[in-house]
């Protein structure tokens, strides 16, 4: 009975050890070291302890990738906000069965390739896309606009493929919301702006907080939207990693980067759970 | 009454926006145009085109090999490892447990880095493998955490249970606990399955030359330029998968409305 116990307790936990170990931690340590490295002019490392590499972000080239990455995630999150709330507060006064069906229509897509999506907004956004053909067609532009190469076709793209990150757990959380609570709201004579702000959001705050983290943080990272709509012209902290790995081939610079988005990231998890986030929730409540 | 036009009025144009992508790839994949402009005639053209790509063909596999062996390793690491979490404690839970979010909260191009790195100073080539290495570690997170949500919620006087009457904790697990956590297990594989699918950012970093899944084909298709047989391939992938989900959805529901009316 106890040799069977030891054994299942063997099985159940050591190969989560090694996974953990082996493919989280020691990966991200090696980053870690590597980021105090220095690199070679073949590319390779030479194992010099130095700050240099965090030195270097605090360059002017490096510092304007970060403000424009920043300024691309902090206007895609608001934006995903924006179209999220009154999405979730529309659905709410829904019956069940329309709620489940409306939510399922908003994942479909989301689950679908999201590369192959966003490659979908070239043919709508082009010089002579659809939109364009539309709007010229209809007289109601005389010349094409630049929807993309520019930070709108980014920003559309980034909203596109991470607005379902927003929708889903503020839905949850308006969901939950009692309906109670916005009747006396109005009773006591507030008017709907003042509800949103003084119920609505302070009742829904994780749920809020939960969408924008998981929105902010992968639209730093997502590099082939600002190739594919950007045109390579934005360069965004994605596209840079990308560049120091396989094209620049600094590694330590490549890595100081990534490590300065995990302390970020981190901070953004720690604000989180201070405002009683669960982590179980993070990832959309997939 | 006209608020809830304006209301519904909303709720479509999210729609419109969300599927309008979608809608315009599939119809233009059946253009006779090659310059993907004006709709001019309709054909199927570039899905025999499509079907002639012996290196598309390829990516397909690739991208099917990967995306079953992860999800089966990664679904049945993950799901002993949430037994494992809920029943036990060992040195270091607190913070193994804490690992794993890491995959899941950090931008997914450093998990994609990170693994780049660490395959290089273990001198690994960049292969199937590696690529299948990666997707596993981005999957099993999310399928330990679709599992224990189960657990959690199953009364812990059940396994109490099975052991009194005589079973061991493998005949308990196999007969009691594998059974009813089934459902964490299959929305977690799926999950899994899906990632898999979907990944780019990571496959870029750790696949190999010769490991090419669509994803990667696609994108290194758009950057050299527009063609429609790009249109077909991401038409019939989009398709695919919205087949599939619908088809696991609609039974999912009917599966619902029968247990409530049970």
């Amino acid at each position: 009975m106890k040799n069977s116990n030891s054994i299942f307790k063997k099985i159940t936990t050591i190969p989560l050890k090694f996974y953990a170990g082996i493919l989280i931690f020691l990966p991200l340590l090696y980053i870690f070291i590597l980021s105090f490295f220095r690199n070679d002019y073949y590319g390779g490392i030479i194992p010099d302890f130095t700050f240099d590499n965090y030195r270097m972000l605090i360059d002017v080239v490096y510092l304007k990738v970060f403000l424009q990455s920043f300024l691309i995630a902090f206007i895609t999150t608001f934006i995903c906000i924006c179209i999220s709330y009154p999405f979730c507060l529309i659905i709410k006064t829904k019956k069940e069965t329309t709620q489940k069906l409306i939510m399922t229509f908003v994942m479909i897509p989301f689950l679908t390739n999201s590369l192959i999506r966003t490659y979908g907004w070239i043919v709508l956004l082009r010089k002579n896309g659809v939109i364009n053909q539309f709007l010229m067609g209809t007289h109601l532009i005389s010349s094409p606009l630049s929807l993309m190469y520019n930070y709108f076709g980014i920003v559309i793209g980034m909203v596109y493929t991470l607005l379902p990150f927003m929708i889903l757990p503020l839905n949850s959380a308006v969901s939950k919301l009692d309906d109670s609570l916005l009747d006396a709201s109005k009773d006591l004579g507030a008017n709907r702006l003042q509800t949103f702000f003084k119920v609505v959001v302070p009742e829904t705050l994780p749920g809020l907080f939960n969408g924008s983290l998981m929105v902010f943080i992968p639209a730093i990272g997502l590099f082939f939207i600002s190739d594919i709509l950007g045109g390579g012209k934005l360069m965004l902290l994605g596209n840079l990693i990308k560049n120091q790995f396989l094209t620049a081939r600094n590694w330590p610079f490549g890595a100081a980067i990534s490590i300065t988005l995990i302390i970020i990231t981190f901070i953004f998890v720690k604000l989180y759970k201070k405002i009683g986030g669960k982590m179980d929730d993070l990832g959309g409540g997939l | 009454m006209k608020k809830k036009y304006l209301h519904n009025l909303f709720l479509l144009l999210v729609f419109a926006f969300l599927y309008l992508p979608i809608i315009v790839l599939v119809i233009f994949s059946f253009n006779s145009s090659s310059l993907n402009i004006v709709f001019e005639q309709f054909t199927f053209r570039w899905y025999h085109v499509l079907l002639e790509n012996r290196s598309l063909l390829e990516a397909f596999m690739n991208t099917m090999i990967v995306a079953f062996t992860s999800t089966i390793v990664s679904t049945i690491i993950g799901t002993i490892s949430a037994i494992g979490i809920k029943k036990y404690n060992f040195i270091g839970k607190e913070f193994i447990q804490s690992l794993l979010y890491i995959p899941i909260v950090i931008p997914e191009i450093v998990l994609g880095i990170s693994l780049l790195s660490i395959y290089t100073l273990f001198r690994l080539d960049l292969s199937l493998v590696t690529l299948i290495i990666a997707h596993i570690t981005f999957s099993i997170p999310f399928v330990i955490i679709s599992v224990r949500t189960i657990l959690d919620s199953l009364p812990s006087n059940l396994e109490d249970a099975s052991s009194d009457l005589g079973a061991n904790k493998f005949k308990t697990f196999w007969y009691v606990t594998l059974p009813s956590i089934m459902p964490g297990i299959t929305s977690g594989a799926l999950l899994a399955f899906t990632l898999s699918l979907d990944d780019v950012i990571i496959s870029y970093f750790t696949a190999g030359p010769d490991s090419n899944t669509l994803p990667l084909k696609i994108y290194s298709m758009i950057k050299t330029g527009i063609t429609p047989d790009v249109n077909a391939l991401s038409a019939l992938i989009l398709v695919v998968t919205i087949i599939i989900l619908m088809t696991s959805t609609v039974l999912q529901l009917r599966k619902l409305r029968k247990e409530t009316e049970l």
